[in-house]
C-alpha cells in the first residue's frame, strides 16, 4: 500500500520524508517536481503520476503537497483519503496544517504518522483514538511535559480501537454536558447573462461538537427529512434506523465531527438568494471599457445577507480598473487580472453597486472573453432548504445536557456568466 | 560500550573523517546541500551522543525528538544507531517508541547492531498488556534483517492466536512485511492467514484480507468458508478493511457466480420491479426465469453491499460502485449513481477519480448518468483535467434529446478564459456533431463562425476539427473550404494549416479556382514552413497535378526540387515517391497507372471516439484503471464463469460454528462478550431478519413439512371464507418478503389450490384462543395465524442468537379486527360526500412500513359525485400511498377504498386533502397507537430473552384492578387486541399473558405482559425500545380493563 510520505511546499522543497517499508529516495520526487512545472496552476497538477518503478499520489491542501509513494496496485482513492485523513488530524492536532506548525511539531507528527499506518495499511485514523494515543501539544502540557518529564504519549490502549465503538474514547467526562449541531448549506449555482438559473443545487452539512459525559446516544430527528435526497454519514450513525424511521441515532463521537453531509433533492426548486445586475463592456478601438454591478436580496426568507464578496477575473487586456464602490472596498490586482470586491452586508434598502471604468491596453482589440463574477455571501440563521431539526433526545445517560442548533447558508460555487 | 566507542571514533573522529563518513553512507541525501551543512549538523550529533547517554530520561527524549526530527527531513542519522540502540529498554515510553521509530529506520543498514534490540522484544511479546505485546510485535516484524526471520515466523504464529483482537490484527500486518522480507516463507504464511481468516472479529477482518491479497490473491478456496461470514461482517468492519474486502469479494464472486446479465431485466425475481408486474406477465416469464437463478450469496454480497455507498469514506462508496458494476444485474447499477454524483462535491483529487470512472461507465450506460447531466457542468474554478473530464462525459451523455442544451453549454465554454479547455471543447462538439447526425449542419456552421476567432489555438482546433466532419460529409460544403482557403493567410498553426491543405487536395476538384493558387502561396513559403505542412503542401502538389496538370504542372515540380534538398529525411523519402509515382518516366512502371487510384481514392472518415472507449479492460477504481496501463499487482478480474462452481463448499457446517464458538469466547475473555452483544445493539432489527432469511432458506426441507401441513389446514377454513379471503390471500401474497418468493419456487404446490397459495413460512396456527365466541372474523384473519414450526425448529438448530431473534420477528396477520370506524368526513362538511375510516389491520401492500387504512366514502348528495381523489399533501408531513381517483360515485353509493400510511411510529395525524371534481376538503386520519403494530409471533422463550433485553427506560408498567369475570384468557386476549395490533404469545402460566407485535415503521418490537395477581389486580409490563409508544400504549390499555373495576380500586 502507501510505501513513503513526502511533504513538499509550494516552492518545491521536500520539507519532510517518511517511510512505512524501505527507504525509497526522494529522487522519487523528481518526476513530481517536473509534473509540477508543466502545470499551470498549482491545482493542475494530475493527482497521480506514474514513473517506472512507482506510482506517485499527491493532494494539494493548504498549499502542501501529501505525495504518497505507491509500488503496486491499489484503489488511487483509497490513497487519496487517506491523505486528506492525514491533513485533517494535523488541523485537528496543531489547529492549522502549515509547514511552519508540521515543522514545530515534528516529532508529534511522526509519532502521528506511525500509529497511523502500519506497513503502509491504515491502522488508527479516528481522532479520538489517536488522541488518546497521542496527546494534542498545548503550551500548558508543553511546560508540565519539560518539568516533570512526562511524555505525550499515552500509556494505555485506547478501549476504543476494541469496542465496536471505535470512534468514541472512553471516560469522558464533563462538567457542562453540551451538543451543538450546526446546519450549514451551500447553494451551488450557474446563472447566466440573462439571470436565468442553468443550475443550482443545495449541499449541506451538519457539524457536531458534542461534549457529554459518559456514553450518550443521540437520536436526532427532522421536521422535513424527506428533502434529503442522498446522504452520507459518519460511521457512527445507525444505518438501519434511518432507512427505516429517517431518524438519526447515534453515539456520538467526543468533540468535533461532521455527522452528515447531505444533498438535497433536484426536484425541489432552488431559490437563489441573491441577485446581480451587471453591464461589463468594451469597445473596439477605445481604450476604456465600462463596468457597473449591482447586487441585491432576492429571496432570503427575511435574513439579511452578509458577508458578500465578489471577486472576478478580467480579462488579459484590462490594464487597470477605475471603480467606485457604493460600500465596501475593492482591490484589483494588475498582475493577476483579478478584481476582488469586499461588499460585507447587503442593505436591501441601499443596493450596493460597484461602477467605473477600466482602462485597456492601447491599440489592442476588444477581448472577447467573458469575466464569470464569482460570489460569496452567508446567511444566518436560515437553511435554504428548509431542513429543520424537529428534536434531540439523549438515552443512556441520566443528566440534562444543553443543547443548541445554528443554521446557516454560504454561497457554495455560485457563478454568474456575464456573456 | 567499547563498541559504541569504536564506532563512533570511526566515523567521528576528525573533520576529515566525517567527510569520508558521508561519502561513504549509501542514503547520503542532498550532496549537494553542502559539506557545511552537514558538519554542523555533525557537532550536533556529538552532542546527541552523549545526552543520549546520560541517565536523565528528558535529556535523552530531547536527543530523541532532534534525532527524529533530523530523520523526517531525509538527513542521516545512522551513525547515532549505537547510542539509540541502547534505550530500547528503556521504562520512558514516549522514549521508547522514538527508538522504535529510529530503529526501523535504520535497522537495515546496521543489521548487526539491530539484534541486539531482538531479546527486548522477544520479551515484550509475552507482556500482559496487549498494546506492548501489539507494538513489539509491530517493530519486531518492521526490522528488516533477513537472520530473524525464524524469529518472526513464531511470533507471528503466536500472535494469530492471541487473545487480544488487536494483536491478531499486528500479527495479519506482520505477515505481509514477513512475506516481503522472505518470499519463501509463502507456505507457513498461509497457514497463519487460513487461521486468521476464520477469526471472527471486525477487527481482524479487513487486515487479513489485506495479507490474503498480498501473500496468496489466488487461493480463492480459502475464501469460500469465510465468504458469508465476511460478507455479513462487511458493515461493521473499519472503512479501510471495507475497501479492501469489497475488492477483494469482487474479484471472488467473478470466479463463483454465472453472469446475471445475460437476460437483463427479465431474471430478478427479487427486484422491486417484478413486484409490481402483473401476474400475468409473471407467469410468462417464469418459464424464462429458470434460466437464471441468482445464487444467495450473490445476492448476499450485493445487499450486504448497498448500505456502505452512504459511507464518508470516498474510496468505500467506489469500491461499492465497482462491485455493483462488475457484479449487479444491468437494471440494478443504477442505485450508484447518485452516491457517485454525490462525490463530486468532494476534493478536487477525488473528483478526479470519480471522473473517471463515471467517464467508463458513461460510455456504456448513458441513461446512468443522465439525469445528473447538469453536474457535470464545468466551472471556471475547477482544475483544467477536471474540465477535460467533465467535457469527456458530457460528450458521452450527448443524445437527440438533450444535444441542444449541452451545445448551448458548449458554446460558453469555447469563449473560456483557459484556451486548452476551449480547444477541448471545439473538439468534443466535433464528436458531438459525428455521433448525432441531426446536429452534424448545426455543429459546422457554429464552428465556422469559430474560424474567425481572435484566438489562434481556437481557430487552429475548429479547422482541425472541421476536416475531420467535412470527411465524413464530402458532399456541398465547398463554400466551407472556400472559406478556409481565405482564412488560410492568417493561420499560423502548423496542425491547422496541414488541415486545410489536405481539404484543399482532397476536394480540388470542388475547388479547382483556389487549389492552384493556395499551392502557389505554398511554393513560396514552403522553405519556411513545419514539416507536417511541407509533407501536405507536397500531397496537394501531386493531387493537383493528377487533376489539374495543366496549371500546376510546374509549380509541381518546383515544390518537389524542394522537398528533394530538405533537411528533413520524411520529406525527401516522400518527395522522391510523389516524384516516382506521379511524373511519367519509363522506370516507374506499373505503379504509374494507379497514382490516380492511390493518391484519390476515397478514404474512410476518422471515427472521433472517446479516450475512455477502452478503459473497461481494467477493474473499475484500480490503479490501473486510473493511469490506464497495467500497474503492478494487478489483479484480473476474470469472466464469469459458464457454470458456477459447486455452491455447497461455502456451506459453513452447523455444528463447526459451535465448537468454534465456544473456545473463542473463552480466549478472547471480555471483549469478544461485550463485542457481541454490541454488535446486536448496532445492527438493527432489519438486518437481523435479513441474516435470518438467509440461514432459513437453506433449511428448505423443514419448511416444507410444516407448509404441507399448513395447508391442508387452510384448506378446511378456505373453503369457509368467502371471496374476501380470495383478495386478502394474494394482496398478502403480494407483499410477501424476498426469500419467501424465493421459497415458493423452491416448495412445489399442488396446482389444484389456486385462490390459497400459503406461502409457508408467513403463516401457521395459532391458538384459536384469540377469536372468542362472538367475534366477527374477517376471512383472512384464519388464514394468516402466526407461529411456524419450522421456525421453532430453526431456533433450536442456530447456535447464534442473532439468528434467533431475527425469527422472532415474523409478522402474522391480525388477531382482532376492530370494526370501530371514525369520521373522516362529515356529510354536512364535505357538502354530502361522508368518509369514515377505519384499520383494517392489515399489512400494507404498497410498502411494509406504511399501515393501512381503509376509508368508506359514501355520497348522500342526490347528484352524482365525479373525481373523487387525494389532493394535496402537507408537504413535510408523512408518506402515503394515495388511492386511485374515483371517476364517479352515484348517489346514495358507497364505496371502499384502501390507503397505506407511513406514520413513522407516531400518533401524529395524517393531514391531505380530500377532493372532488367541485370541493377540496381538509382531512386527518388520527391513529390509536395501537394501530401503528403488525402482531408478530414468537415462543415463550424468546420472549422472555427479548424482554430481558428491553429493560430499564424501554420498560413501562402500571397495576390496575379487573373484574373477576375478566380475569380469564379470553377476555384479556380480546380486550388488548381490541387496544392494539398484537399477536398472542402461548404461555405456560395461566396467570400470565403475553402479547408480541413490531411496530409498522421501524420493526422495533413491542413486548406486552398482562400478570394477575391476587385481588383482582394485575401488572401490565409493555417493553419496547421506542419509549414514546410504551407509555402511550399502556395509556390506552388501561381504560379497557378498568372501568367495569372502578369501584374497588385500591387508593
Amino acid at each position: 500500500m502507501i510505501h513513503s510520505l513526502f511533504l513538499v511546499n509550494s516552492s518545491g522543497d521536500i520539507f519532510l520524508e517518511k517511510h512505512w517499508k524501505s527507504v525509497v529516495s526522494r529522487s522519487v520526487c523528481d518526476y513530481f517536481f517536473e509534473a509540477q512545472e508543466r502545470a499551470s496552476e498549482p491545482e493542475n497538477v494530475p493527482p497521480v503520476i506514474p514513473t517506472p518503478h512507482h506510482y506517485l499520489i499527491s493532494v494539494l491542501r493548504h498549499r502542501i503537497y501529501f505525495v504518497a509513494v505507491i509500488q503496486s496496485e491499489v484503489p488511487p482513492l483509497f490513497v487519496i483519503e487517506f491523505l486528506h485523513r492525514v491533513v485533517d488530524t494535523f488541523q485537528d492536532y496543531f489547529g492549522v496544517c502549515t509547514e511552519a506548525a508540521i515543522k514545530d511539531n515534528v516529532v508529534v507528527v511522526y509519532e502521528l504518522l506511525e500509529e497511523m499506518l502500519d506497513n503502509g495499511f491504515p491502522l488508527a485514523t479516528e481522532s479520538n483514538i489517536l488522541k488518546e494515543l497521542i496527546k494534542p501539544p498545548t503550551i500548558l502540557r508543553t511546560v508540565v511535559n519539560t518539568i516533570t518529564g512526562s511524555t505525550n504519549v499515552g500509556e494505555q490502549l485506547p478501549t476504543g480501537q476494541l469496542s465496536v465503538v471505535p470512534w468514541r474514547r472512553t471516560g469522558v467526562k464533563y462538567t457542562n454536558n453540551e451538543a451543538y449541531f450546526d446546519v450549514v448549506e451551500e447553494i451551488d449555482a450557474i446563472i447566466d447573462k440573462s439571470g436565468s438559473t442553468i443550475t443550482a443545487e443545495i449541499q449541506g452539512v451538519i457539524d457536531a461538537c458534542v461534549k457529554l459525559t459518559g456514553m450518550p446516544d443521540l437520536t436526532l430527528s427532522f421536521m422535513n427529512p424527506r428533502l434529503l435526497d442522498d446522504v452520507s454519514f459518519h460511521p457512527c450513525v445507525r444505518f438501519k434506523r434511518w432507512e427505516a424511521e429517517r431518524i438519526l441515532s447515534f453515539i456520538p463521537p467526543d468533540g468535533n465531527f461532521r455527522l452528515l453531509s447531505y444533498h438535497v433533492s433536484s426536484q425541489n426548486l432552488v431559490a437563489i438568494p441573491v441577485y446581480v445586475k451587471h453591464n461589463i463592456t468594451f469597445r473596439e478601438g477605445s481604450s476604456q471599457g465600462r463596468f457597473e454591478l449591482t447586487l441585491g436580496p432576492k429571496q432570503t426568507m427575511g435574513k439579511g445577507v452578509e458577508a458578500v464578496l465578489v471577486s472576478s477575473q478580467l480579462p488579459r487586456g484590462v490594464l487597470n480598473t477605475n471603480l467606485n464602490p457604493t460600500q465596501g472596498t475593492y482591490t484589483f490586482d494588475p498582475v493577476t487580472k483579478l478584481l476582488s470586491w469586499d461588499v460585507g452586508k447587503i442593505n436591501p434598502q441601499k443596493l450596493p453597486s460597484l461602477k467605473g471604468s477600466m482602462s485597456l491596453q492601447a491599440g489592442a482589440s476588444k477581448p472577447d472573453e467573458n469575466p464569470t463574477i464569482n460570489i460569496q455571501f452567508k446567511i444566518q440563521q436560515s437553511a435554504l432548504s428548509g431542513l429543520k431539526v424537529n428534536r434531540l433526545d439523549m438515552y443512556g445517560e441520566k443528566y440534562k445536557p444543553f443543547k443548541g442548533i445554528k443554521y446557516m447558508t454560504k454561497a457554495g460555487k455560485f457563478q454568474i456568466a456575464t456573456r | 560500550m567499547s563498541t559504541n566507542n569504536l564506532s563512533y571514533n570511526d566515523q567521528g573522529g576528525s573533520d576529515s573523517a566525517v567527510e569520508v563518513g558521508q561519502e561513504t553512507t549509501p542514503t547520503s541525501s542532498n550532496a549537494g546541500a553542502g559539506f557545511g551543512l552537514f558538519s554542523t549538523n555533525f557537532k550536533k550529533n556529538d552532542d546527541l551522543k552523549e545526552m543520549l547517554e546520560s541517565n536523565k530520561d528528558s535529556l535523552k527524549l530531547d536527543a530523541m525528538k532532534r534525532i527524529i526530527a533530523l530523520i523526517a527531513k531525509g538527513k542521516n542519522a545512522s551513525e547515532l544507531f549505537p547510542a539509540v540502540v541502547k534505550n530500547v529498554a528503556s521504562k520512558n515510553i514516549e522514549l521508547k517508541k522514538l527508538v522504535y521509530v529510529y530503529l526501523v529506520r535504520y535497522a537495515e543498514e546496521q543489521q548487526d547492531l539491530a539484534l541486539l534490540s531482538i531479546s527486548t522484544f522477544q520479551r515484550a511479546l509475552k507482556d500482559p498488556n496487549q498494546l506492548i505485546r501489539a507494538s513489539a510485535l509491530r517493530v519486531l516484524s518492521s526490522i528488516r534483517v533477513p537472520i530473524i526471520v525464524p524469529i518472526m515466523m513464531l511470533a507471528i504464529k503466536e500472535a494469530a492466536s492471541d487473545m487480544s483482537p488487536y494483536v491478531r490484527k499486528t500479527s495479519a500486518h506482520a505477515i505481509q512485511k514477513l512475506y516481503s522480507l522472505d518470499p519463501d516463507q509463502k507456505e507457513h504464511l498461509i497457514e497463519v492467514i487460513d487461521k486468521l481468516l476464520k477469526d471472527k472479529s471486525t477487527l481482524v477482518a479487513g487486515s487479513v484480507v489485506m495479507a490474503f491479497e498480498e501473500v496468496c490473491p489466488d487461493r480463492i478456496d480459502l475464501i469460500h468458508k469465510n465468504y458469508r461470514k465476511l460478507c455479513n461482517l462487511l458493515v461493521d468492519v473499519e472503512e479501510w478493511g471495507q475497501v479492501v474486502i469489497i475488492t477483494m469479494l469482487t474479484r471472488y464472486a467473478r470466479t463463483q457466480f454465472t453472469s446475471p446479465w445475460k437476460e437483463d431485466g427479465l431474471f430478478d425475481e427479487n427486484s422491486e420491479t417484478a413486484f409490481y408486474e402483473s401476474d400475468e406477465k409473471k407467469t410468462k416469464n417464469g418459464d424464462e426465469k429458470k434460466s437464471y437463478m441468482m445464487d444467495p450469496d450473490h445476492r448476499l454480497l450485493l445487499r450486504n453491499t448497498k448500505p456502505l455507498l452512504q459511507s464518508r469514506n470516498t474510496a468505500v462508496v467506489v469500491s461499492v460502485a465497482q462491485l455493483y458494476w462488475h457484479l449487479a444485474p444491468k437494471h440494478e447499477v443504477g442505485v450508484i449513481t447518485k452516491s457517485l454524483v454525490r462525490l463530486l462535491r468532494s476534493h478536487r483529487e477525488v473528483q478526479y477519480v470519480v471522473l473517471q470512472n463515471i467517464a467508463t461507465m458513461s460510455i456504456q450506460r448513458k441513461g446512468m448518468f443522465e439525469p445528473y447531466m447538469k453536474s457535470f457542468y464545468v466551472r471556471s474554478t475547477d482544475a483544467t483535467h477536471i474540465k477535460s473530464l467533465k467535457l469527456e462525459i458530457l460528450t458521452s451523455l450527448a443524445n437527440e434529446a438533450n444535444i441542444s442544451t449541452i451545445l448551448r453549454e458548449f458554446q460558453t465554454y469555447v469563449k473560456s478564459q483557459d484556451k486548452q479547455f476551449a480547444a477541448g471543447t471545439i473538439q468534443a462538439i466535433g464528436r458531438c456533431a459525428t455521433n448525432i447526425s441531426e446536429v452534424t449542419d448545426t455543429c459546422l456552421q457554429g464552428l465556422v463562425l469559430l474560424l474567425s476567432n481572435r484566438d489562434e489555438t481556437v481557430v487552429a482546433e475548429s479547422v482541425v476539427v472541421i476536416k475531420k466532419l467535412l470527411q465524413t460529409q464530402p458532399t456541398q460544403h465547398s463554400d466551407i473550404i472556400k472559406h478556409m482557403a481565405k482564412l488560410f493567410d492568417n493561420i499560423a498553426v502548423p496542425m491547422a494549416r496541414a488541415s486545410i491543405l489536405w481539404l484543399m487536395g482532397e476536394y480540388c476538384e470542388r475547388v479547382p479556382q483556389i487549389a492552384p493558387d493556395v499551392l502557389r502561396k505554398m511554393a513560396k513559403s514552403f522553405t519556411s514552413e513545419e514539416d507536417i505542412v511541407k509533407l501536405q503542401t507536397v500531397n496537394l502538389a501531386a493531387k493537383l497535378y493528377l487533376t489539374n496538370s495543366k496549371q500546376t504542372k510546374l509549380l509541381t515540380q518546383y515544390i518537389l526540387n524542394l522537398g528533394k534538398y530538405d533537411q528533413n529525411y520524411d520529406i525527401r523519402d516522400r518527395t522522391r515517391f510523389i516524384r516516382q509515382l506521379i511524373v511519367p518516366n519509363e522506370k516507374s512502371g506499373a505503379l504509374g497507372k494507379y497514382a490516380r487510384r492511390i493518391l484519390l481514392a476515397p478514404k474512410p472518415a476518422p471515427v472521433l471516439e472517446s479516450t475512455y472507449k477502452d478503459r473497461d479492460r481494467y477493474q473499475l477504481g484500480t490503479l490501473s484503471h486510473t493511469i490506464n496501463t497495467k500497474a503492478s499487482g494487478y489483479l484480473e478480474l476474470s469472466d464469469w464463469p459458464a457454470v458456477a462452481p459447486d455452491q455447497s463448499v461455502r456451506n459453513v457446517e452447523v455444528i463447526e460454528p459451535v465448537k468454534e464458538w465456544a473456545p473463542s469466547l473463552g480466549k478472547t475473555g471480555k471483549s469478544k462478550l461485550s463485542k457481541s452483544s454490541d454488535d446486536k445493539f448496532y445492527s438493527d432489527s432489519g438486518e437481523e431478519k435479513e441474516k435470518g432469511s438467509g440461514s432459513s432458506s437453506s433449511e428448505d426441507s423443514s419448511s416444507e413439512e410444516s407448509s404441507s401441513e399448513a395447508e391442508s389446514d387452510e384448506e378446511k377454513s378456505s373453503s369457509q371464507s368467502s371471496e374476501e379471503s380470495d383478495k386478502s390471500s394474494s394482496q398478502s401474497e403480494k407483499s410477501s418478503s424476498e426469500s419467501d418468493s424465493e421459497q415458493k419456487k423452491t416448495t412445489k404446490k399442488p396446482p389444484q389450490k389456486k385462490t390459497v397459495k400459503p406461502t409457508a413460512k408467513d403463516r401457521s396456527y395459532l391458538l384459536p384462543i384469540v377469536c372468542g365466541p362472538g367475534e366477527r372474523l374477517h376471512g383472512f384473519v384464519s388464514k394468516q395465524v402466526p407461529v411456524s414450526l419450522s421456525l421453532f425448529s430453526l431456533c433450536i438448530l442456530t447456535p447464534c442468537p442473532l439468528s434467533c431473534a431475527a425469527l422472532l420477528l415474523q409478522v402474522s396477520g391480525p388477531a382482532f379486527v376492530p370494526e370501530k370506524s371514525h369520521d373522516l368526513l362529515h356529510r354536512m362538511t364535505g357538502k354530502g360526500l361522508s368518509a369514515q375510516y377505519q384499520f383494517p389491520r392489515q399489512p400494507c401492500l404498497y410498502q411494509p412500513t406504511m399501515v393501512s387504512v381503509q376509508i368508506s366514502l359514501t355520497n348522500t348528495t342526490d347528484h352524482p359525485l365525479e373525481q373523487i381523489h387525494i389532493g394535496d399533501r402537507d408537504p413535510t408531513g408523512l408518506d402515503m400511498h394515495c388511492f386511485n381517483a374515483i371517476e364517479c360515485l352515484l348517489p346514495e353509493a358507497s364505496v371502499t377504498v384502501s390507503l397505506g400510511v407511513d406514520f413513522n411510529d407516531s400518533t401524529q395525524a395524517a393531514n391531505f386533502q380530500l377532493c372532488t371534481k367541485e370541493d377540496q376538503f381538509s382531512v386527518s386520519i388520527q391513529p390509536a397507537v395501537g394501530e401503528l403494530f403488525l402482531p408478530a409471533t414468537m415462543t415463550e422463550q424468546d420472549f422472555r430473552k427479548e424482554q430481558g433485553k428491553l429493560l430499564g427506560m424501554n420498560e413501562s408498567s402500571a397495576t390496575i384492578t379487573m373484574a373477576a369475570e375478566n380475569t380469564t384468557r379470553q377476555p384479556i386476549s380480546r380486550q388488548v387486541a381490541t387496544v392494539a395490533n398484537l399477536g398472542v404469545v402461548p404461555s405456560g402460566q395461566d396467570n400470565i399473558h403475553r402479547f408480541a407485535g413490531k411496530t409498522a415503521s421501524s420493526g422495533a418490537l413491542v413486548l406486552v405482559t398482562v400478570e394477575l395477581r391476587e385481588l383482582s389486580a394485575a401488572l401490565i409490563t409493555i417493553n419496547t425500545e421506542k419509549s414514546v409508544m410504551g407509555p402511550m400504549l399502556l395509556r390506552d390499555l388501561k381504560p379497557f380493563q378498568e372501568p367495569k373495576a372502578k369501584m374497588n380500586e385500591l387508593p
